[in-house]
């Protein structure tokens, strides 16, 4: 088998999730003919047809709540939001609607959508389309929350995700769409809400996810070099997370840095830390940190941007400051 | 309005036959809201009420073309719609009441109603925020192929609001089963229709290529006949619709209101356009009996105090029970 790139994971698990069930079909902007603005949905609509692949007008409010309404209509809709950044405008449909619609109808009915949606920066798109919102979305009773950094992730996990009875937000970072990932067997499921240990090590654990993955295999390598071992868990889900991996971890490394390239204030990270600082007390032998990007909007210049995105420096800083 | 074009003595059997069918509904959908007032001035009611009073003709009249498969999501003022697309009344004032065997488990109340079996989607809490879920409800009949339809419940107070226009537009470049109803009672929460919406709706529909009627909702029968046209349109071409019925609010935007930005006026001017009693005189001049339609009213009670004793003996719900399905499964 080839490798494997991000980007053509995304579109094999459409591709098989359709095939499997013929409720799933597509909806967002330029995903048909055109093929998504990243190439990921490219085939699809020669395959399945206008019906199943549907590019959807510029109007982001009601392209989630048609794909809420077809939900309840007992469709797996799959919507594409262009950028993560253009969640703004479907705000109502996602937090209001979608992620309410089964508890405060008293369970009466489940919302099988998934929304997928790229975020991230690294490409000089500036402020308006590259933000790492996910912590809005995690903050919402009803939302699950995920974010792949691997190929067999992406797969994995977008399967699960179409196959769920709740709203998804499924987010994929842009930067990862061209990135070529080993084969490595069988592509296959992936179930929400379970970590996976990208690299054992017993100094340290750093949890992160999505991209940022790829900075901290290079920030544990230098470690490394520096006598540090770093365990690396990758969240994959971000609600629910799994609380217990990076317990047991913490059991081993007794110090925690997690690590996203979403802005730190108020993050994901943030979550983490507290909780772990409450359950987890007793195994820290120093302060959680967190590594994330400051408290900026994402800025245009390349030399602008790479001083605001978290690198595997920032990450190493980190790590020799909690086992100094 | 209330030209009293009901009210002549002329009508045929068939339109008194289906006069007094509405007369029914409606009467029973005021009686509802009408001890759904005293309930709250009781305290018995929590949170935000918004009372359909005035504005009957309007659910009734549409429901009644409707079949069980087929879809409606309506406004935070959308009771009756509930009770005319089938929601069995002990569960609805269960939920009205908070109670665990309300039709949401007490998780919804008044601005949240929904009843999957009848395909009522919900009442909602966000002004225009059930078109869109009505115009993907009206994508999945299209794509299911079954002639089924998709209801879009909307006040007028929801013209401004961007997600409208947008399902005005996929609508009908879809070609979506769909029938956007409009309950024109002149106010948008506390502030008046005109001084909120500089277009019209016939302006839009013609913008968005959609079909248009107006039907005056004080005439119920105006109501019936103008949707049976729309809606039968819907159905067998596939493609969108919008109703626009006038009506009057009764009571304030919200129970307990009191309604101080509306002039004397036309608070005096309300009974004169109450479908209900236009529909009365109506049947009334066509030699229905006093006594037929007054029997109506303990008829009508005895279901609704029957559904008020079923709320009073049901409990409050647990909030383990809640938190524990926020979620579709246990993740």
């Amino acid at each position: 088998m080839e490798a494997l790139r991000f980007g053509q994971a995304i579109g094999q698990a459409l591709k098989d999730a359709m095939a499997a069930d013929e409720k799933v079909f597509l909806l967002g902007e330029d995903i048909a003919a055109a093929g998504g603005p990243f190439g990921v949905t490219r085939g699809l609509h020669k395959e399945f047809g206008g019906d199943r692949v549907r590019d959807f007008p510029i109007a982001e409010a009601s392209l989630v709540g048609t794909a809420l309404g077809a939900a309840l209509g007992g469709y797996k809709p799959i919507a594409e939001i262009m950028f993560m950044d253009f969640c703004t405008l479907a705000m109502d449909a996602i937090v209001n609607q979608a992620a309410k619609a089964h508890f405060m109808f008293g369970g009466q009915t489940d919302v099988p959508m998934v929304i997928r949606t790229p975020h991230g920066g690294g490409l000089n798109a500036g402020a308006q389309h590259s933000q790492c919102l996910e912590a809005w979305f995690a903050h919402v009773p009803g939302l699950i929350t995920v974010c792949p950094a691997t190929a067999q992730d992406a797969y994995g996990l977008l399967r699960s995700a179409i196959e769920e009875p709740n709203p998804v937000l499924f987010i994929e970072n842009k930067s990862l769409y061209a990135k070529k990932f080993e084969a490595d067997g069988e592509l296959q499921h992936v179930p929400i809400g379970q970590a996976r240990l990208d690299r054992a090590g017993s100094d340290v654990t750093v949890v992160t996810y999505g991209a940022a993955l790829f900075d901290a295999r290079t920030a544990a390598d230098k470690a490394d070099e520096q006598g540090l071992s770093v365990e690396i868990i990758d969240l994959r889900s971000l609600q629910p997370w799994d609380e217990s991996e990076v317990l047991e971890s913490l059991s081993k490394t007794h110090r925690l840095v997690i690590f996203h390239e979403a802005v730190e204030a108020f993050g994901i990270g943030a979550e983490i830390a507290a909780r772990i600082g409450d359950v987890g007390f007793d195994e820290l032998d120093a302060p959680i940190v967190r590594v994330g990007a400051p408290f900026t909007p994402v800025p245009y210049a390349p030399s602008l941007e790479s001083a605001f995105r978290p690198d595997a420096d920032a990450l190493l800083d980190a790590l020799k400051r909690v086992t100094a | 309005m209330a030209d009293d074009a009901s009210s002549t003595s002329d009508l045929t059997a068939d339109d008194q036959k289906v006069l007094l069918e509405c007369y029914r509904e409606m009467l029973r959908i005021r009686r509802v809201e009408e001890r759904l007032s005293q309930l709250f001035a009781d305290r018995e009611i929590p949170g935000f009420i918004h009372l359909s009073i005035g504005q009957e003709s309007v659910p009734v009249g549409v429901a009644r073309h409707l079949t069980a498969a087929d879809t409606i999501a309506v406004t935070h003022r959308g009771h009756g719609h509930a009770l005319a697309k089938g929601m069995a009344l002990p569960k609805f004032f269960a939920e009205m009441m908070g109670r665990d065997a309300g039709i949401c488990a007490g998780r919804g109340g008044s601005m949240h109603i929904a009843d999957a079996s009848v395909g009522m989607l919900g009442a909602n809490g966000i002004v225009a925020g059930g078109m869109s879920i009505a115009t993907g409800s009206a994508l999945a009949h299209k794509m299911d192929g079954q002639g089924n339809i998709a209801i879009g419940c909307f006040g007028d107070g929801a013209l401004a609001e961007g997600i409208f226009h947008e399902c005005l537009n996929l609508a009908s470049l879809w070609s979506l089963p769909i029938l956007f109803v409009c309950e024109n009672n002149g106010w948008g929460e506390f502030s008046k229709t005109d001084q909120q919406f500089r277009g019209d709706l016939s302006g839009l529909a013609t913008a968005f290529a959609c079909r248009y009627a107006f039907a005056d909702g004080t005439n119920v029968l105006s109501v019936v006949e103008v949707a049976d046209k729309l809606i039968a349109g819907v159905r067998n071409n596939t493609k969108p619709a919008i109703l626009e019925c006038r009506v009057e609010r009764f009571h304030g935007h919200f129970e307990g209101d009191p309604q101080k930005y509306r002039a004397e006026e036309e608070l005096k001017k309300l009974e004169a356009n109450d479908p209900l009693a236009i529909a009365k005189k109506a049947l009334l001049a066509n030699g229905i009996g006093e006594d037929t339609l007054e029997a109506l009213v303990p008829e009508l009670d005895e279901e609704i105090e029957s559904a008020v004793g079923f709320a009073n003996e049901a409990s409050p719900p647990a909030f383990s029970d809640a938190s524990a399905d926020v979620y579709a499964r246990s993740v």
